[in-house]
């Protein structure tokens, strides 16, 4: 997470209707029509309904649904491989629905690029030449491109299999070799759709401790797709909920897990452990005053918080923030309560 | 006609109805063929230098240099040793029972048909994956010149251009060219569209997403359209040498006329060994294209 706010990616009141007259539908979407009303009796189909979003410069903003909930139609509005029905993106302060054709595709070779679900590599090429494709259609010449396509699978662990072809490789492999393809052309933002959900669980969490490591040095701004809250929660700095096209629930990982705005949200959040996604900040108690001497930082997550209280003598702890100033308190039990769902229990009685 | 006989018998149009419609068509063509016929013989001139200098090329090299050409190139696309000697083998025994001179002839034949199909099939075949609507225009013409009858283009061909080479070429293309078109269509609609995608998310241009990704990934169908395409032509040798063309086709042709039962045995044979090589040394390409070309 960043202090810097600034916002790259903003989307504003946009809509996406597939059909054969889709400008025709809008004023009906407007009026409220269903979706399911709309592709019974209008014959066209809702894809994406009112939806505004920003997207801070440097931060993970993780779009989560279900299929079928518009997500991998939202993230094609944003190097515009879908075009919208109505509405705005603007990146960097423009709009990128009036670039012409030239400037599309230099937006799309220097500023953004993107990572696939089922990792869409040329399958006659090698790792190599996969990863400086962007760079040579950049127009930079084959050899600088194959410099900085090496440098880059050196950084996602593949050196020495620069010249596999990608069918020789695993399913992690490949997707380190879409991963090192997209960061290889420099570009600001980098969209990935689904860009783990292919991979066994075991591959698929160190794919993303590589992605948050990556992130932490590069800070680029990534826009990522996905259908597991678990996924969303761990690298994702914002969170929105999409569901049947509209976009239910924006917030940060604690927001989602501590206020869910409805049942289908609650349903997801369920099952979380909370313990490893809400921070003390957001459970203590404002009070100043330092009563035992013991401290947890702010920041510190639930679980690591409850292992702290537990090796020290103290129930409670003061909790200070990153320069040791104390802004509240913490008690044992508020830590359990808020890790077991006791709180929402008795909120529910 | 008395009353109600239209019941019994087909109302067809009155005979010098018929008569007239097919003299004046005649007569039309007669004489478009008679004032452009020149003209359009000209255009065609660079065709024929092209085919008499391969038939030279192909009658004038020393035999064993021809074989050798031919083993390096089946080694180069197959790397199969069984290959190379069976093609050897063919070649010496065609050498031996005297086809020679015109296996090089029809060998000549198909190497200019084959090119020009490519020159001409893979346009048009890029054409209509393109558009749905090139598509679905040149379809039934496709149909069209692989069910009508080649002697009934010859006509027209041959009153345009006379009997000669390259009027036997025309038709032979005629025939030959619709499966590269297919072929090239079908392979490059078949590209996954995933792998498109990031093509263009990449910013990649028409031209880069064609060279860089379409061809390539389409070259195996594309190579099995050259092999239909060479199979095809193969096929048409007897008949273009019914107007000129020469090579393995005029000794059968005779064969069939003077009831040679042996001569059209053997040259018939030569023709399926032809067809044999080609068909190996595409196939073999082709599927070495393909190795790495599959995803799991």
């Amino acid at each position: 997470m960043t202090d810097n706010d600034d916002v790259l990616i903003s989307v504003r009141n946009l809509c996406k209707i597939f059909g054969a007259k889709p400008q025709a539908m809008v004023p009906l979407v407007a009026r409220g029509v269903s979706k399911d009303e709309l592709l019974a009796d209008h014959g066209h189909v809702l894809g994406l309904c009112d939806i505004n979003l920003d997207v801070r410069r440097g931060t993970v903003f993780v779009i989560m649904g279900l299929s079928g909930s518009g997500k991998s139609t939202l993230i094609r509005h944003f190097n515009r491989i879908i075009n919208p029905t109505t509405g705005s993106v603007e990146v960097a302060g423009k709009n990128i629905l009036e670039f012409d054709a030239t400037a599309l595709r230099n937006f799309r070779r220097h500023d953004i690029s993107m990572v696939f679900q089922r990792f869409g590599l040329l399958p006659h090429r090698t790792v190599i030449d996969n990863v400086s494709f962007g760079v040579t259609i950049q127009g930079v010449s084959e050899e600088k491109a194959r410099e900085r396509a090496m440098s880059w699978i050196e950084r996602v662990g593949l050196s020495g299999f620069e010249n596999y072809f990608p069918s020789q490789l695993s399913g992690g492999m490949q997707q380190r070799v879409g991963l090192a393809r997209a960061l290889a052309t420099d570009a600001e933002i980098l969209l990935m759709d689904e860009a783990f959900s292919s991979l066994d669980p075991l591959i698929r969490a160190d794919m993303q401790d590589m992605l948050l490591s990556l992130q932490a040095e590069l800070k680029k701004t990534i826009v990522f797709i996905t259908h597991d809250l678990d996924e969303a929660l761990k690298i994702g700095d914002d969170i929105a909920i999409l569901r049947d096209g509209r976009m239910i629930q924006q917030g940060d990982a604690q927001q989602i897990v501590l206020n869910p705005i409805d049942d289908y949200v609650s349903s997801f959040v369920k099952d979380i452990n909370r313990g490893r996604v809400v921070r003390v900040s957001t459970i203590m108690e404002a009070v100043s005053t330092n009563a035992n001497g013991f401290t947890i930082t702010a920041d510190t997550l639930l679980e690591q918080a409850l292992g702290e209280l537990c090796d020290s003598e103290y129930d409670s702890a003061c909790v200070v923030d990153a320069d040791g100033k104390a802004v509240g308190a913490v008690n044992m039990q508020g830590v359990v309560d808020v890790i077991t769902r006791r709180d929402c229990d008795e909120a529910a009685e | 006609m008395e009353d109600g006989g239209w019941l019994l018998r087909f109302p067809e149009l009155s005979r010098d109805a018929l008569r007239a419609i097919k003299k004046s068509f005649d007569f039309g063509y007669r004489q478009f063929s008679r004032t452009y016929g020149e003209a359009i013989e000209n255009v065609f001139e660079p065709l024929l230098q092209f085919l008499i200098w391969f038939e030279d090329f192909f009658t004038e090299t020393p035999w064993m240099l021809i074989i050798l050409g031919i083993a390096t190139l089946a080694w180069l696309a197959s790397r199969s040793w069984k290959l190379v000697i069976g093609i050897v083998v063919s070649f010496m025994l065609i050498g031996v029972f005297g086809m020679w001179e015109h296996t090089m002839q029809t060998m000549a034949m198909i190497v200019v048909c084959t090119i020009l199909a490519l020159i001409i099939g893979l346009p048009i075949g890029i054409l209509m994956s393109r558009y749905d609507r090139a598509q679905s225009a040149i379809m039934p013409i496709l149909d069209v010149m692989q069910t009508m009858p080649s002697f009934v283009y010859l006509i027209p061909v041959v009153m345009l251009l006379g009997i000669g080479r390259v009027p036997g070429l025309i038709a032979v293309i005629i025939y030959a060219v619709p499966p590269m078109i297919r072929l090239t269509n079908l392979g490059i609609r078949l590209v996954d569209k995933e792998v498109l995608e990031a093509a263009d998310a990449f910013g990649a241009s028409y031209w880069q997403r064609l060279t860089g990704v379409q061809i390539p990934l389409a070259m195996p169908n594309i190579m099995a359209g050259v092999n239909q395409t060479i199979m095809m032509a193969l096929a048409m040798v007897v008949i273009a040498s019914m107007i000129g063309v020469r090579g393995l086709g005029q000794p059968v042709l005779k064969a069939v006329t003077n009831q040679y039962f042996a001569v059209g045995l053997f040259n018939g044979l030569a023709i399926v060994a032809l067809a044999i090589v080609f068909d190996r040394i595409t196939q073999a390409y082709g599927r070495r294209l393909q190795e790495h070309t599959e995803l799991r």
